[in-house]
C-alpha cells in the first residue's frame, strides 16, 4: 500500500519555531505541496519577510532570497526580469506589505510583474510583538494602541486585496483564510492557481490569507480562530477580486 | 576602434552593456537620467533588460534581487538618491552579492543643488548604509577614464562578492569628451554556483542556495562581520590606485584630488611651474582603498612644506590625507560646495597663501 499522506519534499525537517495556534505552518505547507505539485522545485525562488517569518526558509528546501523590510516585491521584480523562467513568490505580512511597502507590493502589482505574493493578514505586527499595524480592526488593542485602535486617529484598517484589485492592469486577488479546514482547502485552490498564472506567465497575483495571532492578540488558539470569523471576516470578505479573464 | 564623441552619461550606459550587464533599473534624478533615457533606447537593441522603478529603495532591491541570482546588474543615481539605496546597498553588502552602483554626485546636504559635487564621500567610502561595510569606490577624471573604470568595476565586484560604486561629478556626467571603448569584457561571472539563487535546476549540485543578511547568533555575526573585514583589508593589498603628476623632481606643496577637481589642480600645477614653483599631486583613482601609504611617501618627501586636499566638499578627503600624512607636514583643505568648480587661479591663489 502507498503512502497516502506525507510531508511535501519542499518542505524541510526543522522544528517549527511558531506559536501554537500560529498559522504559519498551515500556510507554508499549502505552498509547499503547490510547489510539489507543479513539479517547480529546481526553479523556485522564496523571498522571505522580516517579521515572524523572516526565517521561513529554514522550512523550505528550495532556493530563498530574505528580503529587508516591505522590499520583497522589489527583489522579486528584480528577479523575474532577469530571470522569468524562474518561479518567484513573496511571503509577507501586514506591517511588511501594507505599510512600509506598501509603495513596493502596488507598483509591482501595478507593473503586472509575473510573480506571487502571499499575504498574511494577522492584524497585528508579529515579531515586535504585537504593535497596531495598518489592518488593525478598529478597537482592537494591540501594544501600541492600548486603548483599542481609533478610526478617527489613524484610519480604517486598509483592505489590500481591494485596493490591488482597484488597479487597470489585469492580475489575480484572492483572500482566504486557513482558520478552519474548509477555508484550508480554499486557501490552497487559491494558492495553486496564483502560481499557475505565473507559470502561464499570465499576471502579477496574490493570495491573502486572515491569519491568527493567539500570542499578541492575547486569546487561546481556539479563541483566535473564532476572533478571525467573527471579527475579520466580516470587514475582510473572501473571494476573488479580480481574475485576469475579469478583462 | 576609433573615437567617438559622447557624453559622459551616455558613455557610462554603453561601457557597461560592453562589460556585459545587460540589466539596468534605475530612477531617474538630475545629472545623470540621461543614462536611463540611454538605455531605455539601447537595451531593448542588446536583449537587454531596462525597468524604470517606482523609487530609488525599490531600485536598490531590484537590483539585490537580480544580483542574488548571478546576473550582472547595475544602476545610476545621483546624490539624493544613493541616500535612498543605502538601505538597499547596506543588505546587498551583507549579503555578499555584486552589483555596479554610479553615483554623479550634485551638490547637497538635503535638494542641495543639482550642478558637480564631491561631497558624497563620506557616504561612499565610509558606509552610507549602517553596518560594518565598504564598498570599492572608484573615481574616474575624464569620460574615457569612466567608461574604464565602470567595465573594470564589474570584474571587481564580482572578485569580491562585493558592491562597487563609481563615484563621479555631475561634470563626469554632463560633459562631452572623445572616448574609445575598450574590447567587449569577456570575463562571465564565474563560481556563482555555490552562492547564487539561479534556481537548483541549474546546478550540478542538489545544494539550495540561501541569500540572507541574518545573523541571530553573536558569534555567527561576529565571523560573518570578520568574514567581511579580511575582504576589505584584501582590497587595501590588491586594488590601491593612484596616479601622480608633477612628483618625480622636487616640490614645496603635494596636492591630493580626484575627479574633475584633479584636472583643474593639473593646470594649476602647469601654470605655478611656468612661475618657478613646483607643486606635486596624487590623484586617488580608488578612494576606498586609499592611497594612504603614496601619499605619506610623497609628503614624508624632503623639500614638501604642506599637503593641501583640494575637493569639490566641505573637507572631506581632507580627513583620509590628514591620517595618511600622519603629522609629516601640515594638511589644508580648500574646496567649493555649491556647484561651481575651483578654477586653477583660485587654486593657484591657495596654494601661494600657504606658501606665504
Amino acid at each position: 500500500m502507498g503512502k497516502i499522506f506525507q510531508k511535501p519534499e519542499a518542505l524541510s525537517d526543522t522544528i517549527t519555531h511558531y506559536c501554537p495556534g500560529c498559522t504559519h505552518g498551515v500556510a507554508h505547507r499549502l505552498i509547499a505541496e503547490v510547489i510539489d505539485e507543479l513539479g517547480i522545485h529546481g526553479r523556485t525562488v522564496g523571498i522571505a519577510p522580516v517579521g515572524c517569518a523572516v526565517l521561513m526558509y529554514n522550512y523550505f528546501t528550495c532556493d530563498f532570497q530574505e528580503a529587508a523590510h516591505g522590499r520583497a516585491p522589489a527583489m522579486a521584480t528584480g528577479i523575474k526580469r532577469v530571470r522569468p523562467d524562474l518561479m518567484v513568490f513573496t511571503y509577507q505580512g501586514d506591517g511588511d506589505l501594507a505599510s512600509i511597502g506598501l509603495s513596493e507590493i502596488v507598483h509591482a502589482a501595478n507593473r503586472g510583474e509575473k510573480f506571487t505574493t502571499i499575504f498574511i493578514n494577522n492584524a497585528v505586527y508579529g515579531m515586535t510583538g504585537g504593535q497596531m499595524a495598518p489592518t488593525t480592526m478598529p478597537d482592537q488593542r494591540t501594544t501600541t494602541s492600548p486603548f483599542g485602535r481609533k478610526p478617527s486617529e489613524v484610519g480604517m484598517p486598509i483592505r489590500m486585496a481591494e485596493l490591488l484589485a482597484s488597479l487597470e492592469t489585469p492580475g489575480y486577488i484572492v483572500r482566504q483564510t486557513l482558520v478552519k479546514p474548509k477555508y484550508v482547502t480554499r486557501a490552497k485552490k487559491a494558492i495553486k492557481k496564483a502560481f499557475m498564472y505565473q507559470m502561464e506567465n499570465r499576471c502579477f497575483s496574490m493570495v491573502e490569507l486572515l491569519s491568527t495571532c493567539p500570542t499578541n492578540w492575547g486569546m487561546t488558539p481556539v479563541a483566535a480562530t473564532k476572533w478571525v470569523e467573527e471579527k475579520m471576516m466580516p470587514y475582510y470578505r473572501l473571494g476573488e477580486f479580480k481574475t485576469p479573464e475579469d478583462d | 576602434m576609433s573615437k567617438v564623441l559622447m557624453k559622459g552619461n551616455e558613455a557610462i550606459g554603453e561601457a557597461a552593456i560592453r562589460a556585459g550587464s545587460l540589466n539596468y533599473f534605475a530612477y531617474p534624478i538630475t545629472p545623470q537620467s540621461e543614462v536611463a533615457e540611454y538605455l531605455s533606447r539601447r537595451m531593448p537593441e542588446v536583449g537587454g533588460v531596462f525597468l524604470q522603478g517606482e523609487s530609488e529603495v525599490a531600485v536598490s532591491y531590484m537590483i539585490f534581487g537580480a544580483a542574488a541570482c548571478g546576473e550582472r546588474v547595475f544602476t545610476t543615481s545621483s546624490s539624493p538618491g544613493i541616500s535612498l539605496m543605502s538601505e538597499g546597498i547596506s543588505y546587498i553588502t551583507a549579503a555578499e552579492c555584486p552589483a555596479v552602483f554610479v553615483n554623479i554626485m550634485r551638490g547637497g546636504p538635503g535638494l542641495g543643488g543639482i550642478l558637480p559635487s564631491q561631497a558624497d564621500y563620506f557616504q561612499a567610502t565610509k558606509g552610507g548604509g549602517h553596518g560594518d561595510y565598504r564598498l570599492l569606490v572608484m573615481a574616474p577624471a575624464s569620460v574615457q577614464e569612466a567608461v574604464e573604470m565602470v567595465m573594470q568595476a564589474f570584474v571587481l565586484a564580482e572578485k569580491y562578492l562585493n558592491p562597487v560604486m563609481i563615484l563621479g561629478d555631475g561634470l563626469i556626467g554632463q560633459m562631452m569628451e572623445p572616448v574609445e571603448f575598450p574590447e567587449h569584457l569577456k570575463v562571465e561571472p564565474s563560481n556563482k554556483d555555490g552562492w547564487a539563487t539561479s534556481g537548483m535546476d541549474t546546478r550540478k549540485s542538489s545544494h539550495r542556495n540561501l541569500v540572507k543578511t541574518l545573523y541571530l547568533d553573536p558569534g555567527e555575526l561576529n565571523a560573518h562581520n570578520l568574514k567581511l573585514k579580511a575582504k576589505y583589508e584584501r582590497m587595501q593589498r590588491e586594488e590601491i590606485r593612484y596616479e601622480t603628476y608633477n612628483l618625480n623632481g622636487d616640490y614645496e606643496i603635494l596636492i591630493v584630488s580626484y575627479g574633475t577637481m584633479s584636472r583643474v589642480c593639473r593646470t594649476a600645477i602647469d601654470n605655478l611651474k611656468e612661475s618657478g614653483l613646483e607643486v606635486g599631486m596624487i590623484r586617488p583613482q580608488h578612494l576606498f582603498p586609499f592611497p594612504g601609504q603614496a601619499i605619506n611617501d610623497a609628503a614624508a618627501k624632503k623639500g614638501c612644506r604642506a599637503v593641501l586636499s583640494v575637493e569639490m566638499s566641505m573637507g572631506q578627503m581632507v580627513e583620509d590625507v590628514e591620517r595618511s600624512v600622519i603629522g609629516k607636514c601640515p594638511v589644508h583643505w580648500y574646496g567649493k560646495c555649491g556647484g561651481e568648480v575651483p578654477t586653477p587661479e583660485e587654486v593657484m591663489g591657495e596654494i601661494r597663501k600657504i606658501i606665504e
